[in-house]
C-alpha cells in the first residue's frame, strides 16, 4: 500500500512539476480572490484583518475544489483511470498517494496565502505553532476528502459542477475549525485553539479511514 | 497448468446492453487466438472482461487460474491490455510513462532504455512529454511498457492500428516472442491477412457470442489445444 | 428518471392483482394523515396557549416532530447505504430504501428549516439567526441535497447504487463532527449562550399527550412516503430489468443473422 501509494503521490508531483497547472493557474487564482475580498470588505475599515483567518481558509477551500480537479482531470485524458484500475495497484495506496500530492500542494499554497494576508491585509503571525499545526491537520482533512469526493465525481460528465455542491458542505467544519483555531492564534490564546485542532484531526482521520476504504469500490465504478 | 482464460455463459452489461450475451471460450497457456467478427460482435468487450475492466454479471470467468470476481487485482498484475487507449500521461515523459507503468504493475523497472530503443524511441525521445508525440509513437510507447512488464497474457486490440510498416513488423515479432516464452495472446483484428499468420487458432464473434473456432493448422506456434475442431 | 407510478404499472401489471404491500402501505397513510389532522386540531383549538410563549407554543407540535424526521430518514439513509455495501447484505432493496428516505428526509429537513425560521421570526423578530441548531440543520440539508443530485446524474443502476451509498455514508460522517463544529463556534469564547426556548415551555398533560401524538403522526407520515417512493423505484427498476431479458434475446440474434 504505502509503495503504491508513493509511486503515486511521485507520478502526479511529477505532472505538475512538468505541466505547472497548480502553479500557473491555481495559485494565482486565490491570490486573486484575497484581493477580491479587500474590495468587497473596505480595506480601510479594520475589517480585513479581523477576517483575515476566514478569508484565509475560504480562498484555502476554493483552491482544494480546484486542485481536486485538477488531480483527477490528469487520470481523464486517454483513460489514464482505466489505466489505474488495470495497473493493479492497491486502491488504498492510489487514494493515498493522490491525496499526498494533493496536501503537498495545498501546503505550497498555503504558504503563499499565508505571506499574501500578512501583507495584503496586515495580519500578525503569532502562536506559530498553531498555526503551523492547524495548516497541517486541515490540509490532510481537505486533500483526504477532497480526494474521495473526486473519485466519486470523476466518472460524471458533470463533475465540475457538482464537486463543490458534495465537499464543500462536507469540509464546512474544517473551515470552521481552521479558522477559530487561526482566530486564538493570531490573537495569542493558542490554549483556545487547542479543541478545534482536536476536531482538525478527528476530521483528517475520519476522512482518511473512509478514504482508504471506498476507494476501490468507487474507482471500478468509474 | 489451469487454463489461461476459462469463461463459461458469461455475460457483460455495458449499462443495460449486454455486450458479452452468454460467451464459452477456453484458452490453453502459449496460444495465439485470433478473435474475428463484425463490428459491434464483442471483441473489444471480451478482452476488457478478460483484463477484468467490464465486470462479467453472470457465468464464471477465470483468467490465469484466477476468477475475476474475487480476485481481480491478482489478474490485473499478470494481464496486459492494449487497446485504442494506451492510458499514457500526456504531461510525462515518455520513459517517467513506461517507468510508472511498469513499476505499478509490479515489474522490475530495468532496461527500460533497452524496451525503448526496440519500439524505435530512442535519442531525444525518451523525455519527450507524451504529448508532444503522434498517434503512433504513443502506440510504441504502449508497446514499449508491453515489452518491459513481460505479462503473461496479452490482450491486443487491434495493435496494428495506427502503426507504419515497421510498427506493424515489430507488433508480430512481439506476439511471436511473448507465444514462443510461453506467454498467451488474445488478439481482435479485422486485418486478417496480417493477423492469421500469427495465430494458432481462430474465433468468430457475433452478437455477443463465440459463433464457431477453427484451429489453425500452418503457422503461429504449435499450439498443444484439445481437439475441438467445430464450426457452428 | 421521472416515472409516476401510473405510468409504471400500466404495462407491467395488468394481470396481476393488488399486492398486499400495497394494502398496509395505505393503511399507513390513512392513520399518518388522520393523526397529522388530529394532531393540528389538537394543537390549533384544543390545547391552551402557553403562559411564557403565548400562542407561539403551538408551533411546538410541529416542528420537533418534523425535525426528528429528518435525523431518522438521514439516519435510515446511512444504515441502509451500510447495509448495500457490505457483501453479505447486497440487495437492491438497500439502495431503494435509501434513496426513498433520503429524498424524503430533504423534504423533512425543509420544513424544520421553514418552520425554525418562523419561530425564529416570532421570538426573535428575524426569519434567520446563526444559531446552532439552524445552522447545522442548514447544513445538513445542503449536505443531502449533494446526496439528492448525485444520485440524479444518470447512469447504470448498479453503478449508481454503489457511488450513492459511498456518497451516503461520506456524508454521514460529517454530520457528528459538523454539528460539534456548529455547536463550539456558537457556545465557546461568548458571553451569552443562544437561547433555548423550548426549554422555558413547561410541557404537561395535554400538550405533552399532543406533542408524542406529532411525533408518531409525522413518523408515520415519513414511512407512508418512503414506501411510496420505494415503490415507484421498485417498479422503474423492473421495467428496465424486463427490459434486459429482451436485449439479451436481441444481442443473440444479432449473430444468429449475422
Amino acid at each position: 500500500m504505502w509503495r503504491d501509494a508513493a509511486l503515486v503521490a511521485g507520478k502526479d508531483i511529477r505532472v505538475e512539476l512538468r505541466s505547472r497547472v497548480a502553479t500557473n493557474q491555481v495559485l494565482p487564482f486565490a491570490l486573486l480572490v484575497l484581493i477580491l475580498f479587500a474590495f468587497a470588505l473596505d480595506p480601510d475599515r479594520g475589517f480585513l484583518g479581523q477576517a483575515a483567518p476566514g478569508l484565509f481558509w475560504v480562498a484555502v477551500l476554493f483552491s482544494a475544489v480546484l486542485a481536486v480537479q485538477r488531480s483527477f482531470a490528469i487520470e481523464a485524458s486517454d483513460h489514464a483511470r482505466e489505466g489505474l484500475r488495470l495497473s493493479g495497484l492497491d486502491p488504498a495506496g492510489i487514494f493515498l498517494g493522490k491525496a499526498a500530492a494533493v496536501a503537498a500542494q495545498l501546503g505550497v499554497l498555503e504558504a503563499v496565502l499565508t505571506a499574501g494576508v500578512v501583507v495584503l491585509y496586515g495580519a500578525h503571525l503569532e502562536g506559530a505553532l498553531l498555526l503551523l499545526g492547524t495548516c497541517l491537520a486541515a490540509t490532510v482533512g481537505l486533500a483526504a476528502a477532497g480526494t474521495a469526493y473526486g473519485v466519486l465525481a470523476a466518472s460524471l460528465r458533470v463533475r465540475e459542477t457538482l464537486l463543490p455542491l458534495l465537499l464543500l458542505p462536507v469540509v464546512a467544519p474544517v473551515l470552521l475549525g481552521a479558522t477559530k483555531a487561526w482566530e486564538a492564534g493570531l490573537a495569542g490564546h493558542p490554549a483556545q485553539g487547542d479543541p478545534w485542532l482536536r476536531l482538525l484531526a478527528v476530521f483528517a482521520v475520519v476522512y482518511l479511514a473512509l478514504g482508504v476504504l471506498a476507494f476501490g469500490p468507487l474507482l471500478e465504478e468509474s | 497448468m489451469p487454463p489461461a482464460v476459462r469463461l463459461q455463459r458469461a455475460v457483460a452489461l455495458i449499462g443495460s446492453f449486454p455486450a458479452l450475451a452468454g460467451v464459452d471460450l477456453e484458452v490453453t497457456p502459449g496460444e495465439v487466438v485470433l478473435i474475428q467478427g463484425p463490428n459491434g460482435a464483442g471483441k473489444t468487450s471480451l478482452l476488457r472482461a478478460c483484463a477484468g475492466l467490464l465486470p462479467v454479471s453472470s457465468g464464471r470467468a477465470e483468467v490465469l487460474g484466477e476468477d475475476l470476481a474475487r480476485r481481480q487485482r491478482a489478474v490485473r498484475r499478470r494481464v496486459a491490455l492494449l487497446g485504442h487507449a494506451t492510458f499514457l500521461y500526456d504531461d510525462l515523459s515518455v520513459i517517467d510513462n513506461v517507468r510508472f507503468a511498469v513499476r505499478a504493475a509490479g515489474a522490475p523497472a530495468r532496461d527500460l532504455g533497452a524496451a525503448l530503443a526496440r519500439v524505435g524511441l530512442d535519442g531525444r525521445l525518451p523525455r519527450t512529454s507524451v504529448g508532444r508525440l503522434s498517434a503512433g509513437q504513443r502506440r510504441r510507447v504502449a508497446l514499449a511498457i508491453l515489452l518491459a512488464r513481460r505479462p503473461e497474457l496479452w490482450l491486443l486490440d487491434e495493435p496494428h492500428a495506427g502503426l507504419d510498416a515497421s510498427g506493424r513488423d515489430l507488433v508480430d515479432e512481439m506476439v511471436r516472442e511473448a507465444a514462443a516464452g510461453g506467454s498467451t495472446v488474445l488478439l481482435a483484428s479485422h486485418e486478417a491477412d496480417r493477423a492469421r499468420p500469427l495465430a494458432s487458432r481462430l474465433v468468430a464473434m457475433a452478437g455477443g457470442q463465440v459463433q464457431g473456432e477453427e484451429l489453425v493448422l500452418w503457422g503461429g506456434s504449435p499450439p498443444n489445444t484439445p481437439e475441438r475442431v467445430h464450426v457452428a | 428518471m421521472i416515472i409516476t407510478r401510473r405510468q409504471a404499472r400500466r404495462p407491467l401489471t395488468s394481470s396481476s392483482s393488488r399486492r398486499p404491500g400495497s394494502l398496509v402501505r395505505t393503511a399507513t397513510g390513512v392513520v399518518g394523515l388522520a393523526s397529522v389532522a388530529a394532531t393540528v386540531w389538537l394543537g390549533l383549538w384544543v390545547t391552551p396557549p402557553s403562559t411564557n410563549l403565548g400562542q407561539l407554543v403551538r408551533l411546538l407540535y410541529i416542528h420537533p416532530p418534523v425535525a426528528w424526521v429528518a435525523y431518522l430518514a438521514f439516519g435510515v439513509t446511512a444504515a441502509a447505504s451500510l447495509l448495500y455495501l457490505w457483501r453479505r447484505t447486497r440487495s437492491v432493496v438497500w439502495d431503494r430504501l435509501a434513496a426513498a428516505s433520503g429524498e424524503v428526509g430533504v423534504l423533512f429537513c425543509g420544513l424544520t428549516l421553514v418552520s425554525g425560521s418562523i419561530w425564529g421570526k416570532a421570538t426573535w423578530g428575524v426569519w434567520w439567526t446563526w444559531d446552532a441548531r439552524l445552522t447545522s440543520t442548514a447544513l445538513l440539508f445542503v449536505l443531502y441535497l449533494g446526496y439528492l443530485a448525485l444520485r440524479r446524474v444518470p447512469s447504470d443502476p448498479g453503478t449508481r447504487a454503489k457511488r450513492s451509498a459511498v456518497a451516503a455514508i461520506l456524508a454521514f460522517a460529517d454530520v457528528p463532527i459538523s454539528y460539534l463544529s456548529v455547536y463550539w463556534w456558537k457556545t465557546l469564547h461568548q458571553t451569552g449562550t443562544v437561547l433555548n426556548p423550548q426549554r422555558q415551555v413547561h410541557v404537561h398533560g395535554l400538550m405533552a399527550w399532543t406533542l408524542l401524538l406529532g411525533f408518531c403522526a409525522f413518523t408515520l407520515v415519513y414511512a407512508w412516503l418512503v414506501a411510496h417512493r420505494y415503490a415507484v423505484e421498485a417498479l422503474a427498476e423492473r421495467q428496465q430489468g424486463e427490459g434486459l431479458a429482451r436485449a439479451l434475446a436481441e444481442r443473440r440474434a444479432e449473430g444468429r443473422a449475422a
